[in-house]
């Protein structure tokens, strides 16, 4: 009855104040928020087609389940295989590829656990053989489930045998990266996350440049048949200029400390 | 209901008792139009407890109560309770409470503060003003109301001298008006300048219900003039 | 660090930065709103509980007094489900809108703003109580004169319920979204920036809200003592 009262006194009290522009709902993930991507692609993208984008940045599980509940328009996030599970279940329309970047392991400089170099595999074994500190994201998002996918490919399972050194901190990336810089320990991170991130302390790049490190990233449009309120018409305009030459060029535009961060790799149509 | 005109309370047998214990008993009592009753008793006999059920704010548990309507009563307390205003404000707010239309609570107010001596204060805020000023300022309160009764609960028992006789000054004006008026006290030097008519109260009953020219001569019941002595000592 | 942050602090402000600003200007709005609503909602429902005779009345103060402590990223949880699409009030579109946000905050405050309403008339009526009988005045007169006479101690009330609003983070986090130029208010900010690391622009971003909170008990305690030289 009280919620009523309130809900009934904020509706009469309206506050005009807060536009009444087009717009869409975009779910995304921390670290590429964090990136700084869509304060650089964004307002491109408004400029071009007057739609605003409203982000809301949640790990990708977190976002695809935003979406299913339809509190977005728009999912861009970067776990294919959770991507494709969710088009399949009938919540979005169609995935298309956008762009991808690559992970590094982080970890400290005085490498205990020599894992410097650029096999995956290998490193993961040393840091697995040594007892190394190692933080895991342990919240659904793409990182972790790429994380995971790299153990299982280097042939040991420390989350499950709940190993001491592993750390599942349940967080973004980046609480993720200041726990493993208090910690002295090793961490899988995007890059893009890495560049932006300021406290580093101890940490550096141990691991780059496998080509398993490869993070697809997939843009889908929520299927109105599911939730009627989908804003079709600007969400296919947002990922059509995604995957266009204006958009793809903005997105290797975006560089941080002069390095590109994000390689645009859309199918041409 | 009242018997004529002229009866303004009648109690008869009423007790309160509270938790068991009964607080006043058995009480009979008629008051007229036009008397000065004052309440006598040592601490705890009951006084307080006669007067607010005389005015209505507490309910006899036994006995009966009949009293004009509340609408023709005011009471003054121990400690006046007034208003975060001005001393007019309070006035017109007790005569709003009353339902008294803006324009006559204008008069009504410049009236009873003047009644009372407080005109020059009457723009101050109520709660600046000294104890005495702040009790006469609630009698000015009960004054507007231009009630038939006045309950007034030992309304001097926190001031000092002067600003005693100034209350009690009041009170007599207000009594001259036609105002009835039943107060209690505790100090016999109060009760004989200002009583026609004295109540004695002992242990929650009343020993003695005449009239001050009476009782002050001798005419008084053993707890009475213990009480007598006590207060001589 | 922390005297960088300061300094960092105040060069932000002096450089009149925007986003910064936009971002302090929605943190007033929102808690001010909510604190409005609450008021609304608290103030005629502290007094009432106040002066009921009901045998409900000590269950209320309990449950009003436990409400108290609700932690905000529940009740942003509650209200997320509440205003999501899949909810039973999606269809308003609330949700990632500073309305949410007004909604949470006005539920986490009301009991706050209530309570104290309640024991403020509570203890006004005690004092005019019996004169209050003696005239016969009606209760809803009886609710207006006590609300305005304790309205110093009522306004302190409205404060107290407007810093707990302007700091907590847990409620509009979760309902607002922290959308960039959007729904990022003060709190969120500093929870995003601390998590990206920058732990300077994050304590900068404190010290302003921390200031703010510190300005507003200052005025609070002003209000009182005014009040009590004042009216005595």
């Amino acid at each position: 009855m009280k919620r009523l009262a309130t809900l009934a006194l904020a509706a009469a009290l309206s506050l005009s104040a807060f536009a009444q522009d087009k717009f869409i709902t975009l779910a995304s993930t921390t670290s590429t928020d964090q990136s700084g991507l869509f304060g650089h692609l964004l307002p491109q993208f408004q400029k071009a087609s007057g739609i605003a984008v409203r982000v809301i940045a949640l790990g990708t599980g977190q976002a695809l389940d935003a979406a299913r509940r339809g509190d977005a328009d728009v999912v861009f996030v970067h776990d294919k295989a959770a991507e494709e599970k969710f088009v399949a279940e009938g919540f979005g329309l169609e995935r298309q590829e956008v762009m991808f970047n690559d992970f590094v392991v982080i970890g400290p400089s005085d490498d205990a656990a020599k894992a410097i170099g650029n096999d995956i595999n290998a490193a993961l074994r040393a840091i697995y053989a040594s007892k190394a500190p190692f933080v895991s994201r342990g919240d659904k998002s793409g990182t972790h489930a790429a994380e995971l996918r790299y153990w299982k490919a280097a042939g040991v399972d420390p989350a499950s045998e709940k190993q001491s050194w592993y750390r599942e901190v349940g967080q973004g990336m980046g609480p993720a990266l200041n726990t493993a810089a208090a910690m002295n320990a090793y961490i899988l991170a995007d890059r893009g996350t890495w560049l932006a991130f300021k406290n580093r302390q101890n940490l550096a790049i141990a691991v780059e440049g496998d080509k398993q490190l490869f993070n697809q990233y997939g843009v889908i449009l929520l299927n109105p048949a599911k939730h009627a309120h989908v804003k079709k018409t600007e969400g296919q305009a947002f990922i059509d200029w995604i995957v266009s030459p204006a958009g793809q060029a903005a997105i290797a535009s975006f560089k941080v400390n002069g390095q590109a961060l994000f390689f645009p790799n859309a199918t041409k149509r | 209901m009242a018997d004529d005109m002229a009866t303004l309370l009648t109690l008869q047998n009423a007790s309160v008792t509270i938790q068991g214990k009964a607080l006043v008993e058995a009480i009979s009592l008629r008051v007229g139009s036009g008397e000065f009753v004052c309440m006598l008793g040592a601490n705890g006999a009951g006084k307080s407890t006669l007067l607010r059920l005389a005015h209505g704010l507490i309910a006899p548990t036994h006995g009966a109560c009949a009293r004009v309507p509340i609408a023709e009563q005011a009471m003054l307390f121990q400690r006046p309770a007034l208003l975060k205003r001005s001393a007019e404000e309070n006035v017109r707010f007790s005569l709003a409470a009353r339902d008294v239309p803006y324009a006559e609570q204008v008069a009504r107010t410049d009236e009873a503060l003047a009644a009372c001596g407080l005109s020059a204060l009457a723009t101050r805020y109520a709660r600046s003003l000294s104890g005495g000023e702040q009790q006469r300022l609630a009698l000015a309160c009960a004054w507007a109301l231009r009630p038939r009764v006045l309950f007034a609960d030992e309304p001097t028992a926190s001031l000092d001298l002067n600003a005693v006789h100034a209350v009690e000054a009041v009170l007599r004006a207000l009594h001259a008006q036609g105002t009835t008026i039943v107060m209690t006290t505790h100090s016999l030097a109060q009760a004989k300048r200002l009583a026609q008519r004295i109540v004695f109260l002992h242990q929650g009953r009343v020993t003695d219900d005449a009239s001050a020219a009476l009782f002050f001569a001798g005419e008084r019941s053993p707890s009475a003039s213990h009480f007598f002595e006590g207060e001589r000592l | 660090m922390i005297f960088n942050a300061l300094r960092d602090a105040l060069g932000l402000i002096a450089a009149a930065d925007g986003a910064l600003f936009q971002i302090i200007w929605l943190s007033l709005k929102v808690s001010a709103s909510a604190t409005l609503l609450a008021a609304l909602i608290g103030m005629p429902l502290g007094a009432w509980v106040a002066l009921t005779t009901s045998r409900l009345r000590t269950i209320l103060i309990v449950f009003l007094n436990a409400c108290m402590g609700l932690p905000p990223v529940v009740i942003g949880l509650l209200i997320y489900l509440l205003l999501s699409r899949s909810g039973p009030l999606g269809a308003l579109g609330w949700l990632f809108t500073p309305k949410a946000m007004i909604v949470a905050q006005t539920v986490l405050i009301t009991p706050i703003i209530a309570a104290l309403t309640r024991q403020v008339i509570e203890d006004a009526h005690a004092e005019y109580k019996d004169w209050f009988a003696s005239l016969g005045l009606s209760v809803w007169a009886t609710v207006r004169t006590l609300l305005v006479d304790a309205r110093f101690s009522l306004v302190t009330a409205l404060l107290a319920g407007f810093g707990r609003a302007v700091a907590e983070v847990g409620a509009v986090m979760i309902v607002g979204g922290n959308i960039n130029g959007f729904t990022r208010v003060m709190t969120t900010a500093i929870s995003l920036e601390t998590s990206k690391g920058d732990l300077a622009l994050a304590l900068a971003l404190g010290f302003i809200l921390v200031s703010m909170v510190f300005a507003l008990n200052a005025v609070a305690h002003a209000i009182k003592r005014y009040a009590a030289r004042r009216y005595g």
